[in-house]
């Protein structure tokens, strides 16, 4: 696009450091003064393969990938196995710079490790730099490493050429790595780092006009993934228990958890399986303690039963699911919006449970946080469902976001004192009143094991009011209207908090675009975008799944004429939420959707919408699909 | 001060606390063994000193799962196979808790077996007593794990071409801390065990004999059976692995040959509870978490602080 921006992508196999490098650097450039925006793709391998990581950055606010990127730092592959072109993974030393060719755009920057990369393996390399007025470096990035040091560290000089080619300060990355590092490894590399730095400069005639941009920040920032919000705002809801099963990607989530546990006085369980895991939060939450578990599509699955018995002993949990491209094993390590359905209704019975989707890192430390309020307020599973990209994509946040009070409060509980005077019958605490004092919104506290005068029995049977088993059919129809009254009290309460959903763009456009979760960032680019080519569109993007946002999701559609649903799964499955929430706008409804296991580029969601305002015949090479509401 | 006064508390406790007002008459049938688990669970728990709401009961699901419903104390009567999981989390909430899970054998060693190898690995502190009838009592008489090969039933036809599982031996691979089998025709021995097993400082498994009269007529009411503590044919070391292993599977043939060994079959006082080793490596607060929501001097710790390393 324009070149106030930096889209920097290293390239390399899988083991070789390059998403540490990738961190380093996305964090200079923030200390420099930019928000920064990462986008990470790799293979399900540990050794090996192809890997990259973007950075986008910007003195603009950056919330999504762009389009296609600008400035490649090719390295090669340590653990490639395959040097044959014919091999099934084609010819994996090369891929660092074959593979990433397609999306870099014209003018761009390449540079590459000439110690391990030649150019002569890449088909057509010199004409298609030609072409597209490429800017090729290269230089012996091994070659300088085994020099000063070893041969990993050729990392460091990459980001010493990518410094002087950029006209980028050092300070900042000198001081990351002094942070991390220490000794002769980080004498060594602040060598390498100078050296190639010098290097480039010295050596090389610049034919490039891009630089790194230059900004500051209004706010002190923080560099952070969507999976620390979700940690962050558990624990300042004082949630000091976890048991999992680890499983990619829901384990960065369980992982920074894990880490802060020990020292916040709490407990986190590895377990022998997800039924175990969400079995264990539920057995916290009921002796009084905060406690959560979660896990990806598959470990999810596992905890169906669990998750119907939180629902029936009306034990509150909070679950969080962290999708990635199904069915099955799927791919394990890339992005896509499919358990949808799967979260909502999954468990035998009617379900009954809370679902927030944030949309990035901020959404998700709030709506964590909300998620806890909510399940131990109402006594019900919350879910926080969310994907590989919102996982694992890092971005600058305001520090402010998490100046927040902790707030360990167990919501709807009684003490020993309540007990003294409560209602008991048969010698048992009348846990699951009909009628609860706290009115009608379907809530009877609790008591906790240990409690004096307050016990009691939980049972997935269903049960009566001291929670013995029971087949009555007045006290079904009792309970079960009980239960389901808590979620219309707390779609009351979410519709109180009046920008629970982000609403982007001008509020009397005559176009929409609805997103879910991670497609937030993406969607509002679009619709900047749009708009700034003189269309008229705005974007919602939905984060009350379940109770869903009925009325803010009503008026967004009557307002425009036409909406474009725009998530990654092949079935529309936020679609038909919508339609299936509100029951009507089918015919103002088309879907935008992509499943190839890469997340939106904003310019796809431009291309959506331009192929339904007639302006382009179809989406051209993008790998999305367009479909209306209504079959035709 | 506590917010939890019922635990620790002093006072004498009399069996019948134990029983509830409602359904104070268990439904298993007539001559059902269950009653003798019910029986020796009620008369256990005033020797242990444990009062009702100090002790939770988490079953699974099955005949055996009704424990809960007739036994007045915390219960949670939570799924098929899964009580384990849920129990062990509550005593690690709270540990003051007496935590207590029960299930039938299909329930523990068939759909939960996977927890019940993990949490006897672990060796939390709690008991856990394995209703076993060689069936599946609720679902009407199908084969179960422990039902010996040839087991004909609706579901087997043709007789289980299965060997049944062994569940002390299992128990013990597992690390299992302490293990005995006993029988609902031996109710002095079975409210003894249970005792002992609550008084046990980690992992109590009990496989419990519980004849089914309904569904598993050609068994077995387990009479005679023999203490093998107190017979002079069994000379055994209960606190030697190796022994215990070989009377453990001399006891599981023994039963499908009609004889009924029963009694403590291995006991290891030393090996320190799942508790005590993750306060050891600093994993599990000194004080009961579940108390800390309810300390208002307490200091909440804030994500907040935890920023520097994103700078």
């Amino acid at each position: 696009m324009t070149n106030d921006e930096l889209i920097w992508r290293v390239a390399g196999g899988s083991g070789d450091g390059i998403d540490s490098t990738s961190q380093n650097f996305a964090k200079a450039l923030m200390r420099s003064g930019l928000n920064v925006f990462t986008h990470r793709h790799y293979p399900s391998r540990i050794r090996g393969g192809h890997t990259y990581v973007e950075i986008r950055a910007s003195d603009e606010e950056v919330k999504s990938r762009g389009d296609g990127y600008n400035f490649l730092l090719a390295l090669g592959d340590s653990f490639a196995r395959n040097p044959q072109e014919q091999a099934y993974y084609g010819n994996e030393e090369i891929k660092p710079l074959s593979e990433n060719l397609d999306e870099l755009r014209e003018g761009g920057i390449i540079v590459y490790d000439s110690g391990l990369l030649d150019t002569d393996e890449v088909e057509n390399f010199d004409e298609r730099v030609e072409e597209n007025d490429w800017h090729v470096y290269d230089l012996d990035l091994r070659g300088l490493a085994k020099e000063h040091g070893r041969e990993v560290m050729r990392n460091t000089a990459g980001v010493g050429a990518t410094a002087a080619l950029l006209d980028l300060d050092l300070d900042p990355i000198e001081e990351l790595m002094e942070d991390a590092m220490s000794g002769d490894v980080l004498e060594a590399n602040l060598t390498i780092l100078h050296d190639a730095y010098d290097g480039v400069k010295e050596d090389y005639e610049f034919t490039h006009d891009l630089r790194a941009p230059t900004g500051d920040h209004d706010e002190e920032p923080v560099f952070v993934s969507g999976s620390h919000g979700i940690a962050y705002g558990a624990l300042d809801e004082g949630c000091r228990f976890i048991a999992g099963y680890p499983m990619t990607p829901w384990t960065d989530v369980y992982t920074i958890m894990t880490q802060n546990l020990g020292e916040f006085g709490g407990i986190s369980e590895q377990v022998e399986d997800e039924i175990a895991a969400a079995s264990l939060a539920i057995g916290a939450s009921h002796a009084g303690a905060k406690a959560m578990s979660g896990s990806s599509g598959g470990g999810f699955a596992l905890m169906s039963e669990p998750l119907g018995l939180a629902e029936m002993t009306e034990t509150p949990i909070v679950l969080v699911e962290s999708m990635r491209a199904g069915g099955s094993t799927g791919m394990p390590t890339k992005p896509e919006q499919g358990d949808l359905e799967h979260v909502l209704y999954t468990s035998q019975g009617d379900s009954n449970r809370v679902v927030f989707a944030p949309g990035d890192p901020a959404e998700c430390y709030e709506q964590t946080r909300k998620a806890f309020e909510l399940a131990y307020d109402y006594q019900i599973p919350a879910i926080v469902i969310y994907d590989q990209k919102l996982s694992g994509g890092h971005q600058t946040v305001p520090e402010s976001v998490f100046d927040e009070e902790p707030n360990p409060d167990l919501g709807s509980i009684v003490t020993e004192e309540d007990l003294e005077d409560a209602a008991q019958e048969a010698g048992r605490f009348k846990r699951f009143m009909y009628d609860a004092e706290s009115g009608a919104n379907g809530v009877s506290p609790r008591s906790l094991p240990g409690q004096k005068g307050g016990n009691y029995l939980a049972s997935g049977n269903e049960h009566n009011e001291v929670g013995h088993i029971s087949e009555d059919p007045t006290n079904r129809v009792l309970q079960m209207e009980r239960r389901m009254a808590k979620l219309d009290s707390i779609a009351d309460e979410l519709s109180e908090n009046a920008d629970h959903q982000a609403v982007y763009g001008p509020e009397d456009a005559e176009y929409g675009i609805l997103s879910f979760g991670s497609t937030k960032g993406v969607a509002e680019e679009a619709v900047d975008r749009l708009n700034d080519e003189g269309h008229s569109v705005k974007a919602m993007n939905v984060s009350d799944i379940m109770p869903f946002a009925k009325d803010d999701v009503t008026a967004f559609l009557e307002s425009v004429d036409e909406a474009l649903v725009v998530e990654m799964n092949a079935t529309a499955q936020f679609r038909r939420h919508i339609q299936g929430q509100l029951g009507r706008f089918g015919d103002k409804l088309y879907s935008l959707l992509k499943y190839d296991g890469n997340p939106f580029e904003p310019a796809e969601v431009v291309s959506g919408f331009e192929v339904r305002l007639g302006e382009e015949a179809d989406v051209g090479d993008y790998n999305v699909r367009i479909e209306s509401a209504t079959g035709d | 001060m506590s917010a939890f006064n019922a635990i620790g508390e002093d006072r004498e406790i009399d069996r019948d606390e134990f029983t509830p007002e409602i359904e104070p008459q268990a439904t298993w049938c007539p001559g059902c063994g269950d009653f003798g688990v019910l029986k020796a669970l009620k008369q256990a728990m005033p020797e242990v000193g444990r009062t009702p709401e100090e002790t939770l009961l988490v079953t699974g699901i099955g005949c055996s799962g009704k424990l809960s419903s007739y036994f007045r104390s915390y219960g949670f009567h939570s799924i098929h196979g899964r009580s384990l999981p849920v129990a062990r989390a509550a005593k690690l909430a709270n540990p003051g808790l007496e935590v207590i899970a029960a299930g039938g054998d299909g329930d523990g060693y068939g759909i939960g077996g996977n927890h019940f190898m993990h949490t006897a690995r672990e060796n939390h502190d709690m008991t856990y007593i394995v209703f076993d009838n060689e069936i599946f009592g609720l679902t009407k008489g199908q084969t179960s794990p422990t039902s010996p090969k040839g087991h004909k039933s609706k579901t087997q036809p043709h007789g289980s071409a299965k060997s049944p599982i062994r569940p002390l031996s299992l128990g013990l691979t597992s690390g299992a801390s302490y293990i005995a089998r006993t029988a609902a025709v031996n109710p002095n021995q079975a409210k003894e065990i249970i005792a002992e097993a609550m008084e046990h400082d980690g992992f109590a498994h009990i496989d419990f004999l519980t004849q089914c009269p309904t569904w598993n007529k050609d068994a077995k009411q387990y009479v005679p059976y023999i203490d093998i503590q107190d017979s002079d044919d069994y000379d055994f070391d209960i606190h030697d692995r190796r022994e215990a292993a070989e009377m453990m599977y001399e006891a599981e043939d023994a039963l499908y040959e009609g004889e009924v060994l029963t009694g403590r079959f291995y006991v290891d006082d030393d090996r320190p509870s799942y508790q005590q080793e993750k306060q050891a490596t600093g994993d599990m607060p000194e004080e009961p978490l579940a108390e800390r929501y309810f300390d208002d001097d307490y200091e909440w710790e804030r994500s907040y602080d935890l920023l520097d390393r994103h700078r």
